[in-house]
């Protein structure tokens, strides 16, 4: 009886994720859908039918070089990812294994920026990059996409090495390893899952950034993001060529996402269930 | 063989070094089809021009609007050439973010702009920003309709004609609207036709003193008139249709009429993308006999920030782009049809033009009846046709324009709308100094 009711509850609990999940994808799904028809389908109505057509691809294509736009969007995301890293892995290990009595409001404090607006700091931030010949550069964008990433990476590390136990580290401390061996030879490798899941969740945020990316490039460094917002017009109907840049722009973030689903979810619910 | 590889590689090396020398300028612009167009044409510019590049920067309206307005108070230098409104040109020539352009070449005849196109780009007689494609509003309407509806479009109509007529062509059960006007909240949207609406009616925004005007009874009649018309005529969901909404609405032959741009008559007219092309009429935008229409006056148009180092090369692509070589070009390639509209007086003497484009008299005669320097019946402070050309304009506009969407959404009464319209507008004003 008990076996009964739990595969019940079981069912119950699949099918509503599979519904919360269809729900969430279904925007994603209907810009994908909406990509396959013509203009004056895209306008006419609510349907799941598309007529098939590629002619909003050809035309993004013979619009925007496409390539030039998702090789700056590869560059920034990663290269922001890893710089973002190598600046958190020793911020996170000293908060994790050396605390103070500040750590946490440190903490609180570098998470608390995340809450502030990003207009608000729009002007200062262009006079900077202005004055520091950084505008429409990609060492500019992965510099602020790095920073502006930077709380959420060193918490989720924080989060994953507080639960590495101290006494291994202890330990390679008796057997005499320095503090960059303790960090590159011990920590590391033992939290390489960890590592992974940031990493990837950071290269996300970083290819979805639009507010920076837009206003800080114009031609050079121009990200998919900006090559997305072009296809929006003022006059004149453009729903499926919008369509089809998005699913262009968001089809290798997919596939990434698809293929390294279980580092993603493990790295999004550390300590969720302690 | 020797010195046959030895000539090409010295031709190749001078090629590179060419290019290498060549400038590049960067072009700010919106995503519409007249500007997607010129970018497919720019060979022309670049064969007859070897020494300049272009680079273009595509973004929608209002975030080009944005990020040009920062780059140029800032002195960014990110752009070379911006495509911007006649909302823009006045207040950024004030503040010398902008430079004259009085250097377009002996050929270019700026005399050949309308000149009510012309007016709105110019400040203290100079030429700020060049039109590359001008616009008014007017009625498009189905002649199919109209005659089953037993009436026949005046020429100039009144909003009372309008408004019996969209009443008599609605026809719910067969999904045809009789009207379809913008509900969707924006300064440019919603206010954009408002505003020049209520010109027709005798309203204005501020009075000479800057008082805010919301409270008059003028405005009352066009917002109760404008509600009313649209609650027995309009489409379902109208306080979200902008123009994109309802070009596609008319185009499926869901509406009797529509009041927009100019501009959109190239649209509904053409048999590839709508259903009615051939049965589509134009007329004036309605008034009511004050001596005011309802229609705008905009031109998106090429200006060149006063921070750039390479304003020659910018000033000649300006004049290339808004040039009448390039209509002769555009006609050679894509048609007459397809010629940007509303900017050059001799466009519109053109007979392969005016056989193309039958909406082209109606065009002419609804700019040249628009004057952005006395836009209203009553006297005002201000510049601008559907806007106040002043800074704050852009923000006050979409508060304004969110109270009035709501009143169209049944959300708020006409009179709780106008009421908040002033006390927005008060506030605004006296922050930013206008009212003592």
């Amino acid at each position: 009886m008990a076996r009964a009711v739990s595969t019940r509850r079981k069912i119950g609990f699949t099918v509503a994720a599979w519904v919360v999940a269809l729900l969430i994808f279904f925007p994603i799904l209907y810009t994908i859908i909406t990509s396959f028809k013509s203009e004056t389908e895209a306008i006419a109505g609510f349907s799941l039918v598309p007529s098939g057509t590629l002619e909003s691809y050809a035309e993004v294509q013979a619009q925007s070089n496409y390539f030039k736009f998702f090789l700056n969007s590869v560059i920034i995301a990663v290269g922001s990812t890893i710089l973002a890293l190598v600046v958190a892995v020793p911020a996170a290990w000293s908060m994790a294994f050396s605390p103070t009595k500040r750590t946490k409001d440190i903490l609180m404090w570098m998470l608390s920026t995340k809450m502030m607006p990003a207009v608000a700091v729009l002007v200062p931030i262009y006079l900077i990059f202005r004055d520091a010949n950084l505008l429409d550069t990609r060492i500019g964008l992965t510099v602020m996409l790095m920073l502006i990433n930077l709380p959420i990476v060193v918490w989720m590390l924080y989060t994953y090495f507080r639960e590495i136990p101290g006494e291994i580290l202890e330990a390679a401390r008796m057997d005499g390893a320095t503090l960059w061996g303790e960090i590159v030879y011990v920590l590391t490798p033992m939290a390489v899952p960890g590592i992974a899941s940031t990493m990837l969740l950071n290269i996300i945020l970083a290819w979805n950034e639009a507010f920076w990316t837009i206003r800080l490039t114009t031609t050079n460094a121009a990200p998919l993001t900006a090559f997305i917002a072009s296809f929006s017009s003022p006059q004149g109907l453009f729903w499926a060529k919008l369509s089809a840049a998005s699913t262009l722009a968001i089809a290798p973030i997919l596939i990434m996402g698809w293929f390294s689903q279980r580092q993603l979810v493990r790295g999004l619910t550390f300590g969720a269930v302690k | 063989m020797k010195l046959n590889t030895l000539f090409l590689g010295l031709c190749g090396a001078s090629a590179l070094a060419f290019a290498a020398h060549a400038e590049t300028i960067t072009i700010a612009t919106v995503n519409n089809g007249d500007m997607v167009r010129m970018q497919k044409l720019t060979d022309d510019f670049t064969t007859k021009n070897p020494d300049i590049q272009l680079e273009w920067v595509t973004l929608e309206e209002n975030v080009l609007r944005e990020r040009v307005t920062t780059d140029i108070a800032t002195k960014g230098g990110q752009y070379d050439v911006m495509t911007i409104g006649t909302y823009e040109v006045p207040i950024w020539a004030k503040q010398q973010w902008l430079l004259p352009l009085d250097n377009l070449g002996a050929d270019y005849d700026a005399a050949d702009i309308i000149p009510a196109i012309a007016g709105g780009l110019s400040a203290d007689g100079k030429l700020y920003a060049a039109p590359f494609y001008g616009e008014s509003s007017f009625v498009m309407y189905r002649k199919d309709l109209m005659e089953k509806a037993g009436l026949t479009m005046p020429d100039a109509p009144t909003w009372e004609f309008i408004a019996d007529a969209a009443r008599k062509m609605t026809d719910r059960a067969a999904e045809i609207n009789g009207i379809c006007l913008r509900g969707k909240a924006g300064w440019g949207e919603n206010m954009a036709f408002l505003t020049a609406m209520s010109n027709s009616f005798g309203a204005r925004w501020f009075d000479e003193k800057w008082q805010p005007q919301f409270d008059q009874p003028e405005w009352k009649s066009t917002l109760q008139f404008y509600v009313d018309l649209m609650k027995d005529a309009g489409p379902s969901g109208a306080s979200s249709n902008g123009f994109n909404e309802n070009l596609a609405l008319f185009q499926q032959g869901k509406c009797g009429m529509w009041i927009d741009a100019t501009v959109a008559a190239s649209f509904v007219s053409n048999p590839k993308d709508s259903t009615v092309a051939d049965k589509v009429g134009y007329a004036l935008a309605p008034d009511t006999g004050l001596g005011k229409r309802g229609n705008w006056l905009w031109a998106w148009s090429l200006g060149i920030p006063a921070g750039t180092q390479k304003a020659e090369a910018a000033q000649k692509f300006v004049a290339w782009a808004t040039g009448k070589g390039y209509l002769d070009l555009v006609a050679s390639k894509e048609g007459w049809a397809n010629v940007p509209p509303g900017t050059r007086t001799s466009l519109y003497n053109n007979p392969e033009y005016q056989k193309a484009a039958p909406f082209a008299k109606m065009t002419l005669d609804s700019i040249n009846s628009a004057d952005p320097t006395k836009p209203t019946v009553k006297p005002v402070p201000y510049v601008g046709v559907q806007f106040v050309a002043i800074p704050e304009f852009q923000g006050l506009g979409t508060t304004v324009g969110q109270l009035f969407s709501a009143a169209l959404a049944g959300q708020s009464s006409v009179d709780d709308a106008l009421a908040s319209a002033q006390t927005a507008a008060v506030r605004e004003m006296t922050r930013a100094g206008y009212i003592k």
